[in-house]
């Protein structure tokens, strides 16, 4: 499957331009009192400008002033335009999904006659007609006919995908178009509460809550703020206190705008600023691989997974077990085995049937025969005989013969009801192949028993590392399977699962979910049929699969529209760099705290305590250890880094930190070195440079 | 812009070679031996305790337990909700606070009095009643000559007791919220202080009392004594029950002087033994709970992963002392600084004592603090601004640790992709809430009460220094009161109305603010399911995790505080450097 990437570049024009025109829009103070720490530099840069606008009515011009103010306003557009940018990341989407729909006409059906009604105006259980080349007008369900359906609007998969009612194919999407046959569909969701529209809603921001993890991380940047407003605004007393003390007048610079620069600096800006750019970034990026989120709390969910279940087929096996082997019984050649096995294959259609006509074309070299009716009448499976098979018509070359295949125990009840015996050799080949994990067919003709076909599961290629990459993130894997404990116990130890759930029903499914959940697991699960219903709204992290029924896409509190449910993995993946880039640029924000004190302070008190032989300079001085250029140059160039450091992350972000599949312990030594010991060293090197830059322009 | 020398490597090792050479170095290295190596001996038992389990003490105190039960009418297996249990915490406490300040305030006509000492004045009355209520053990008065014996033993005593019971009580119920699961209560207060009264600190302070009047101290009614001295004058000589109020404000990290000079009256600490003991008594209990609960949450790594932290810390803090005070000193020709020092003890036996004390909310002097390095009166002050978080007061060390804890693992847990988790409890958005305001209330306390006292006359007033050390001595009276370790730098007048109500108000909040978040964040957390552990799971035991909390403890403080710091002991210390004083 395709998984489309839309635009992966995170620069173009149009949306730089909305962005910045954005960055300006969002100074309404409603918007930027959802974010206070914004909102206490956007207080400061205007407090700033009040002195400004004083001084210029007393005839005073400071450009030290003027700058400060400057840069503390440019602190607050870099934060609107990160926020600005990740939304018209969004926008962007969802306007390409947007345009899906825009102006579909449906055809209700009200009793016998159809009328033609616009898409929006369609309730929830209305029945509306879909033909070829009809585009579908809302989420629902078919509920007569089949056909075949594009859904590469939403997918980006160009080939069409069957949809039918009944079964677990039954969903559909508005904004996806039938290209053949005619459909009846019951729209299950009303116009604005279709899953598109939720997501549109989600990328677009309008609808974006925020998560449990940035309320309690926004709470925490806001008593930072807290703190140093105390600290900054408790500063002039004690340097009012030490200029008395000292007997020295104006030794200090407690100004209004030097305090206000200090105060920027110090409270979280970096994080306050692109925290909510790297929420919103966090479900685009979910999007970019076609899952729809319902909201962004699943996604941050998705980090906290403990426990996955997946589904054994499709996920962890190509999904069809396929004949390996031939084992003839004693006394049997191996090529009548083949012959026979293909021959009562012939008609069978299914993989399993086709996988053994390719098997023994492939050892052998036994070409698949023409024969049919009425040479031949073809047995289907039935689920009461457990068997399939042929039955030829006498011929000059051969007697009538009855071939069967089918579920061993099934086949010797055949063959002992005859007369004839069951080999133990061919019992104990069974029960070997049942053992390794693959499924035995045993081959009789007449009242002989032939031999046994291995079939086996096929276990996809690079899963087993998947696994083992999860494990390594402390994530436990549960293959739900319907097989028997043998087998299933078989394919789990080959796919390098930590634990399956054999004979699976959705009972147990749910049971188990709940089992996990009691233990304090978080758990998360792919499912596609209206019985995994139940499952996926138990489970913290539901996907369901575009092609499963409307129930299952209710239930679930995501959708993969491409339907792969190992993507699940990735999704747990995307959802651990969301709250690392969280992390990672909270803790390198508080870590640049550090530096700044050490350009500030010995700024503000450059003078204080001189000594008389000293020259102008006082102690603090020693402070100064990045050896900046005077006080002015110093405070203007914490705050010019501080207003830069945010752009500077805006790309970081947008794509999340990088993240790969390590233990806790290993991911955050990593992470602390280069955010925290980061944090700590950049901004020394960062406002020396600054410093420098502004003494070479001659700004201060 | 000019730039002074800082820390010069070479002469930081001719320190250390006057250090050891002087002997004293192997004191503290014995002192804090005996300290790691009796940590899990007590802490061991104190668990047991903790979980009212039968141990040692059982058969000789049992009947006591049982006793305060049934007289109280307390069943102690009832279990309290966090409000319930907050209730109770500040019943208990409101209500000695009201006895003390009752006995204050009438100890005039009450006995046991035979110094005569006149009723204690309502504002200074208000201020001791706080004081002693909140462990802080501030005092604005001088024992010997303010109050009688009835409100030393039955008001103060009675006091020192409890608010280091009531500090051990927050703490099992915040462990008690760290391990239970989906529960919906976190214990009994009567039962939890019961025990902890009758087992740990009653017995303690009984053996404790008897050493220490074996070494001098006095323990009597009698009035005080007058005598003839050598030149004829006559003097009076202080007495009172001093050992047993002693012994217990030692080993409850109270640090309420029987006395007026505290620690440094002869009556009070007459001898090297007494002096060590008292030490020992003061780190004791708070180094052992630190292993209790490793005990109590299953895991010992965790609790030596905390205690490793705390060390590290206290370890930092006094060998900056010892660097301080053993440098060349321009201001004093070269010498040691041995103006304040307890010369009985010796010099490195005041700068540890300082240290122990600030770092551990005690609060009592054995010298003047006020005396100190700049740098080693630093240290003092930044240990009090640490919040007591480094061993810190009984159970309070602790619960404020274990505060910086979940900030800790909520910046940096975040960073291994997954809600942050402490002990398998998810860290949400009510438990961050609750920690930053028990964390930034005192923190606020300081700054804010400080920039008053700056600001207005009467708190200038006050002060007997010029220059940066003045805004010290203020910095360290709110850092001490505001954090409840009620250590006095000196040379301030605590006794003037500013001081006694500011001081009043920030010792309320610096308690109060703290204990009802910790008690909500076990509520909160005792509801919460136990994530099982995994290779997902942020680690909080270990080496990384042990610097991360170090790292955090510390930038959250410095953070806070730097602007002021460097406004007090640390321009002082470059100008003593450049041989400049006030």
């Amino acid at each position: 499957m395709t998984t489309t990437a839309k635009s992966s570049s995170w620069i173009n024009g149009p949306i730089l331009r909305q962005a910045l025109i954005d960055s300006f829009v969002k100074l309404d103070p409603r918007a930027l009192w959802g974010n206070p720490v914004m909102f206490v530099t956007a207080i400061g840069a205007v407090l700033s400008s009040g002195v400004v606008l004083v001084d210029a009515i007393h005839g005073h011009f400071s450009p030290f002033v003027i700058q400060i103010t400057l840069w503390l306003w440019f602190t607050v557009l870099f934060a609107n335009f990160a926020e600005a940018m990740a939304e018209g990341r969004g926008k962007a989407q969802a306007a390409s999904l947007r345009a899906a729909r825009s102006q579909t006409y449906a055809r209700r059906l009200r009793g016998n006659s159809e009328e033609r009604v616009v898409a929006p105006e369609l309730k929830l259980g209305d029945l509306v007609v879909c033909e070829a080349g009809d585009l579908i007008p809302g989420d629902g369900e078919v509920t007569e006919g089949i056909a075949s359906v594009d859904e590469s609007a939403i997918t980006g998969e160009s080939a069409p995908v069957v949809r039918e009612s009944g079964g677990d194919r039954s969903a559909v999407t508005g904004g996806t178009r039938v290209i053949s046959d005619r459909i009846i569909i019951k729209i299950t969701a009303e116009s604005g509460h279709s899953f598109l529209d939720r997501m549109i809603a989600l990328v677009e921001g309008a609808a974006r809550q925020k998560t449990p993890n940035e309320i309690a991380l926004g709470i925490l940047l806001v008593a930072l703020t807290a703190v140093f407003i105390l600290a900054v605004f408790s500063l002039p007393f004690f340097a009012w206190y030490s200029e008395a003390a000292a007997g020295q007048k104006n030794a200090v610079n407690v100004s209004l705008p030097v305090l206000l620069a200090l105060l920027v600096c110090l409270i979280p800006t970096t994080i306050g600023g692109l925290l909510s750019a790297i929420g919103i970034s966090g479900i685009d990026r979910l999007i970019r691989r076609n899952v729809l989120a319902t909201s962004g709390r699943a996604v941050e969910a998705a980090g906290d997974i403990d426990v996955l279940l997946l589904d054994k087929t499709g996920t962890i096996t190509l999904g069809n077990r396929m004949a390996s082997d031939f084992i003839p019984a004693p006394g049997i050649k191996m090529e009548r085995l083949a012959s026979a096995a293909q021959l009562a294959s012939l008609a069978d259609e299914t993989p399993e049937g086709r996988s053994i006509v390719v098997l023994a074309k492939e050892k052998f070299g036994i070409r698949g025969r023409e024969i049919a009716a009425p040479q031949a009448t073809f047995v289907p499976f039935s689920a009461q005989t457990r068997m399939s098979g042929v039955d030829m018509a006498p011929m000059d070359t051969h007697p009538a013969t009855s071939i069967r295949k089918g579920a061993a125990e099934n086949i010797r009840n055949l063959v002992e009801s005859q007369g004839g015996t069951y080999p133990l050799a061919v019992a104990a080949t069974v029960e070997e192949i049942s053992r390794q994990g693959g499924t035995p067919l045993a081959v009789a003709e007449g009242r002989e028993v032939l031999g046994v076909i291995h079939l086996k599961d096929v276990v996809k290629g690079g899963i087993k590392e998947r696994f083992a990459q999860l494990r390594a993130m402390g994530i436990r894997t549960v293959m739900i399977t319907g097989d028997n404990p043998l087998t299933a116990a078989a394919i789990a130890a080959e796919a390098g699962v930590d634990d399956f759930l054999a004979q699976a029903t959705p009972e147990m499914k749910l049971a188990r979910i709940r089992e996990e959940q009691a233990e304090g697991r978080l758990v998360a699960m792919t499912g596609d049929g209206t019985n995994d219903a139940p499952a996926l709204a138990q489970a913290d992290v539901g996907v369901a699969m575009n092609t499963g029924t409307q129930a299952a896409r209710e239930a679930g509190n995501m959708v993969d529209l491409d339907s792969n449910p190992t993507k699940l993995i990735e999704i747990v993946a995307i959802g651990k760099q969301l709250l690392m880039t969280r992390g990672a640029l909270t803790t390198f924000s508080v870590a640049n705290d550090v530096a700044k004190y050490f350009a500030i302070i010995p700024a503000m008190f450059a003078g204080l305590y001189a000594l008389p032989d000293h020259g102008p300079f006082g102690p603090l001085m020693a402070l100064n250890v990045m050896g900046l250029h005077s006080p002015e140059s110093a405070i203007l160039s914490a705050v010019i880094f501080n207003a830069l450091i945010i752009v500077a992350l805006i790309p970081l972000a947008l794509k999340g930190v990088q993240y790969r599949a390590l233990p806790a312990a290993q991911v955050l030594q990593q992470n602390l070195l280069i955010y925290g010991l980061g944090g700590l060293i950049v901004p020394f090197i960062g406002i020396k440079l600054i410093d420098l830059a502004i003494v070479a322009l001659h700004l201060a | 812009m000019g730039r002074c020398s800082g820390l010069d490597f070479a002469h930081a090792i001719s320190i250390l070679e006057a250090f050891v050479s002087s002997g004293e170095i192997f004191q503290v290295v014995f002192f804090l031996g005996l300290v790691i190596t009796l940590t899990p001996l007590l802490g061991g038992w104190m668990a047991k305790v903790f979980q009212g389990e039968r141990q040692l003490l059982t058969p000789v105190l049992g009947w006591l337990e049982k006793l305060v039960y049934r007289l109280s009418r307390t069943n102690p297996t009832e279990e309290m909700t966090w409000r319930q249990y907050a209730g109770a915490v500040l019943a208990f406490n409101l209500l000695g606070f009201l006895a003390l300040l009752g006995l204050q305030t009438g100890q005039a006509w009450l006995p046991l009095n035979p110094a005569g000492q006149s009723n204690v004045d309502l504002s200074l009355a208000v201020n001791t009643a706080m004081s002693f209520v909140t462990n802080t053990n501030w005092q604005a008065y001088s024992g010997e000559n303010t109050m009688s014996y009835l409100t030393q033993m039955l008001g103060l005593g009675v006091q020192n007791f409890f608010s280091a019971a009531t500090g051990i009580v927050v703490l099992l119920a915040l462990i008690r919220g760290l391990t239970r699961r989906s529960a919906e209560t976190i214990g009994n207060f009567w039962a939890d202080l019961v025990r902890s009264t009758v087992y740990i600190l009653l017995p303690l302070c009984f053996v404790l009392a008897l050493v220490l009047v074996w070494q001098g101290v006095v323990q009597t009614f009698s009035a005080y004594p007058s005598a003839t001295t050598l030149e004829g004058a006559q003097q009076v000589i202080p007495l009172g029950p001093a050992a047993s109020q002693i012994a217990i404000k030692q080993l409850g990290t109270n640090g309420g002087g029987f006395f007026g000079v505290n620690s440094a009256h002869p009556f009070e600490n007459p001898t090297p033994l007494s002096n060590f003991l008292e030490m020992l008594a003061i780190l004791l209990i708070p180094t052992a709970i630190v292993y209790s609960y490793g005990v109590l949450v299953g895991n010992r790594r965790q609790g030596w992963s905390i205690y490793a932290a705390m060390f590290a810390i206290f370890l930092g803090g006094i060998a900056l002392s010892f660097y301080a005070e053993y440098q060349f000193n321009p201001a004093q020709g070269g010498q040691n600084l041995l103006e304040g020092k307890e010369m009985r003890f010796g010099v490195a036996n005041s700068v540890l004592w300082a240290d122990v004390t600030t770092m551990t909310s005690n609060g009592s002097v054995n010298s003047m603090h006020d005396s100190l390095s700049p740098l080693a009166g630093g240290v003092a002050l930044f240990n009090l601004l640490l919040g007591e978080c480094v061993f810190g007061g009984i159970g309070t060390g602790l619960y404020t640790m274990l505060l910086f804890v979940i900030i800790t693992v909520f910046l940096a847990g975040l960073m291994v992709g997954r809600t942050p988790e402490y002990l398998g409890k998810k860290i949400e958005a009510f438990e961050v809430k609750m920690a930053m305001i028990a964390v930034i209330a005192p923190s606020a306390c300081v700054l804010i009460l400080s920039a008053i006292a700056c600001a207005t006359d009467a708190g200038k007033a006050a002060l007997t220094n010029a220059g940066p050390h003045g805004l010290s001595e203020i910095l360290y009276a709110f850092a001490s009161m505001s954090n409840n370790n009620g250590s006095a730098f000196g040379g301030l007048n605590a006794a003037s109305p500013l001081y006694l109500w500011l001081g009043t108000l920030a010792m309320l909040v610096g308690r109060f603010a703290v204990i009802i978040p910790v008690i909500a964040i076990a509520g909160s957390l005792a509801a919460k399911k136990i994530t099982p552990k995994s290779a997902g799971t942020f680690p909080t035991d270990g080496p990384l995790f042990v610097i991360l909390l170090i790292g955090v403890v510390l930038i959250i403080s410095v953070l806070t505080f730097f602007p002021a710091l460097s406004l007090g002991p640390i321009v002082e210390h470059y100008l003593v450097q450049a041989g400049r004083t006030f």
